[in-house]
């Protein structure tokens, strides 16, 4: 078998690196180019709604390559802003997963062993069932005649229901419990190697519990903490259902808007255009990401 | 300058008239229902070089973690320095210590290792980098401090955590296994450097061993220890020449252990029927006839012949073995009731004619080799 592959020109290792090298080029690298053409392209009324890329009029080639897309994003603010909101709604999410995940991930790593693996299954376990689902059932908690209004309502702490549901805050809650897992995971990772003799060391040296956890604890699980962070930070600026869900009118993401191009306004250049930029947007904390890293592993 | 006395000179322990530094009192520690240290009392006094010696899990590492306040005992008391520390939280104690893995913070450098117990201590920073730089000398890492510990070798890594646990000068410095991650040579080096150290310095050591060479080379004392119980306090020869029972003879150098019944137990003479025979011992109080007891001897103290020689125990047999260590050789002679006995003997330079393989031989010690052990 091995000399009839290598007969043909084939190795080992290039059969196995070539499995995931043709999937990157069928379902990543060939749609994103689908995705840029269309993104230059001008958009027209017809079935695809965009123009081809070239056209023979005459005999003669014609490009129809424009960027005009891009400029009308520039141009009108709203493209701009949502961007900028996204940003800011991931950034909020991303630190208020981390003061929510980082507790838990810590008791998890702490944990003695058989209670740690349930505690591990209890933090994964909302996977098992539809992340739609679970974000309607936030609705039902979340609203005006909802389980935290008629709870509060009825032990007497407020006199009129609090309106929660379509505010930043159900986005907020919607998203830091959404992406919780993906917070604890990296860090409980990072934290259940965390030799116990460093804490005894600087227990030892006279340290108290709140400064052996800023000065080595915390430092120490810095590689969890932005592994971490990068996995919620990134996938929230794209979020989609929940701020649609749980947002109200004025909730701006940029997923939303990318979303109301493709298929309310069915401007498909335009739409690519806001994904290339988007895509722009989230490479720049994944290099940040990882040139820290390789920082971390120089020094 | 003062020199301050040292203790593996004054040998207070002696005299027993100066008040231990160190006082354990009936010290037990239960994990479940297994006491990991079982009733343990212990004096140690100021400026001693401590051994507890024992194989894995035989408590010394608990202990040590009692007296760091990394463990509560299930009952008993600690006093250091005449105050108890039941209620003295681990980072207020007046221990450092010395942790096996070493423990360096790998986020921090050298200087920054060091120099966090002053600065937790509220030591000025300026006053805490010079005492650092006076440490970094004394173990000889000037020029390190900013290097990160993975940069260091195994013996650099040893002294950083030595200068980090003696940086605040604790009256009480606890090392677990200093030497154990050093190879062999490094080790043998640095065995003498810490003892240096712990003289200039007048600390007191109390170090967690499983190797009796190094306990035999480090302490003033060592308290050998068993399933939670200490076997033996002893200076290192008082241990080696004078072992208390069987565990310890054993534990501590080689030897030959027979099994005997004590045949005649008078004031002038004093005889047993061991395994391999009949043995004369020195008489000893205490012993009654038909008593089951050990009977320990040291290779070194029996003498090896081609031809019979006068002498209180003496018997034949045939070499099995030979084992050339270079200063000495050890022999596994056979006797003829098919008993197996150990013996060693320095090589002389001018020895042309060495016993070998298959020789028969007679092998004799004195009655006061023998050390009769009744447990």
């Amino acid at each position: 078998m091995k000399s009839f592959l290598s007969k043909l020109g084939f190795s080992g290792r290039g059969l196995v690196i070539a499995v995931p090298t043709v999937w990157l080029v069928a379902f990543f690298l060939i749609p994103f180019l689908v995705v840029l053409k269309i993104s230059v392209s001008e958009p027209r009324i017809a079935i695809p709604p965009y123009a081809p890329l070239w056209e023979t009029v005459n005999g003669a080639i014609k490009f129809n390559i424009n960027f005009e897309n891009y400029a009308y994003m520039w141009e009108d603010s709203l493209y701009v802003n949502a961007y900028l909101s996204s940003v800011k709604i991931a950034a909020i999410s991303t630190i208020l997963t981390l003061i929510v995940g980082y507790p838990m991930a810590y008791y998890i790593a702490r944990s003695p062993e058989p209670r740690r693996s349930i505690l591990l299954l209890l933090i994964v376990l909302p996977f098992w069932t539809s992340f739609l689902l679970r974000v309607y059932a936030w609705i039902g908690i979340l609203k005006t005649k909802g389980v935290i209004n008629h709870f509060l309502l009825s032990v007497g702490i407020i006199d009129e229901p609090i309106i929660m549901m379509q505010t930043d805050f159900a986005v907020y809650v919607g998203i830091v419990y959404t992406y919780l897992p993906f917070m604890i995971l990296p860090l409980y990772a990072n934290l259940v190697k965390l030799d116990n003799s460093l804490l005894e060391a600087s227990t030892d040296l006279g340290a108290g519990r709140v400064s052996t956890f800023f000065r080595i604890t915390f430092p120490l699980s810095w590689p969890g903490v932005l592994a971490g962070s990068m996995l919620v930070f990134i996938p929230v600026i794209g979020e989609f259902v929940i701020p649609t869900l749980l947002g109200g009118p004025d909730t701006l993401m940029i997923g939303k808007v990318l979303w109301n191009e493709y298929f309310s306004n069915r401007d498909w250049p335009v739409a690519s255009a806001v994904a290339m930029v988007m895509l722009i947007v989230m490479v720049i904390p994944i290099m940040i990401l990882q040139n820290a890293q390789n920082r971390e592993a120089k020094t | 300058m003062i020199t301050p006395s040292i203790a593996a000179d004054a040998k207070p322990w002696r005299a027993r008239t100066e008040t231990p530094f160190v006082r354990v009192t009936n010290l037990t520690k239960k994990f479940g229902e297994v006491a990991a240290v079982d009733d343990i009392s212990l004096d140690i006094y100021k400026g001693e070089l401590f051994c507890l010696l024992g194989g894995s899990g035989c408590g010394k590492s608990t202990l040590l973690r009692m007296l760091a306040g990394f463990e509560t005992p299930t009952s008993g008391q600690i006093l250091i320095d005449g105050q108890d520390m039941a209620n003295v939280a681990a980072n207020q104690r007046p221990t450092n210590m010395m942790f096996q893995s070493y423990a360096l913070f790998p986020h921090m450098t050298v200087e920054k290792n060091v120099i966090y117990g002053l600065l937790r201590e509220g030591v000025p920073k300026v006053e805490a980098q010079d005492r650092v730089a006076d440490m970094l000398r004394l173990v000889k890492l000037d020029g390190f401090a900013k290097r990160k510990p993975h940069q260091l070798s195994g013996g650099q890594q040893q002294r950083v955590a030595l200068a980090r646990s003696l940086i605040k000068q604790p009256k009480l410095l606890l090392l677990d296994e200093p030497l154990g991650a050093l190879d062999k040579k490094l080790r043998e080096e640095t065995q003498f450097e810490l003892i240096k150290i712990q003289e200039d310095l007048g600390v007191t050591f109390i170090v967690v061993t499983h190797d009796q060479e190094e306990a035999m080379t480090l302490s003033t004392r060592i308290g050998v220890m068993d399933a939670g119980k200490i076997e033996q306090v002893g200076e290192p020869r008082e241990i080696y020449e004078t072992p208390n029972s069987k565990y310890v003879a054993d534990f501590i150098g080689s030897v030959n252990v027979f099994d005997a019944k004590v045949e005649i137990a008078a004031p002038d003479m004093m005889r047993v029927n061991a395994d391999i025979g009949p043995i004369l011992t020195e008489p000893m109080s205490g012993l009654t006839a038909n008593q089951t007891v050990h009977v320990a001897v040291r290779p070194e103290r029996i003498h090896l012949s081609r031809d019979k020689v006068e002498a209180d125990n003496s018997m034949a047999g045939v070499v099995q073995e030979v084992a050339y260590l270079g200063n000495i050789s050890v022999y596994h002679v056979v006797l003829e009731n098919g008993h197996q006995i150990k013996v060693s003997a320095a090589n002389s330079l001018h020895d042309d004619n060495p016993i070998t393989w298959d020789e028969n031989v007679f092998v004799s010690w004195s009655a006061a080799a023998n050390r009769v052990l009744t447990r």
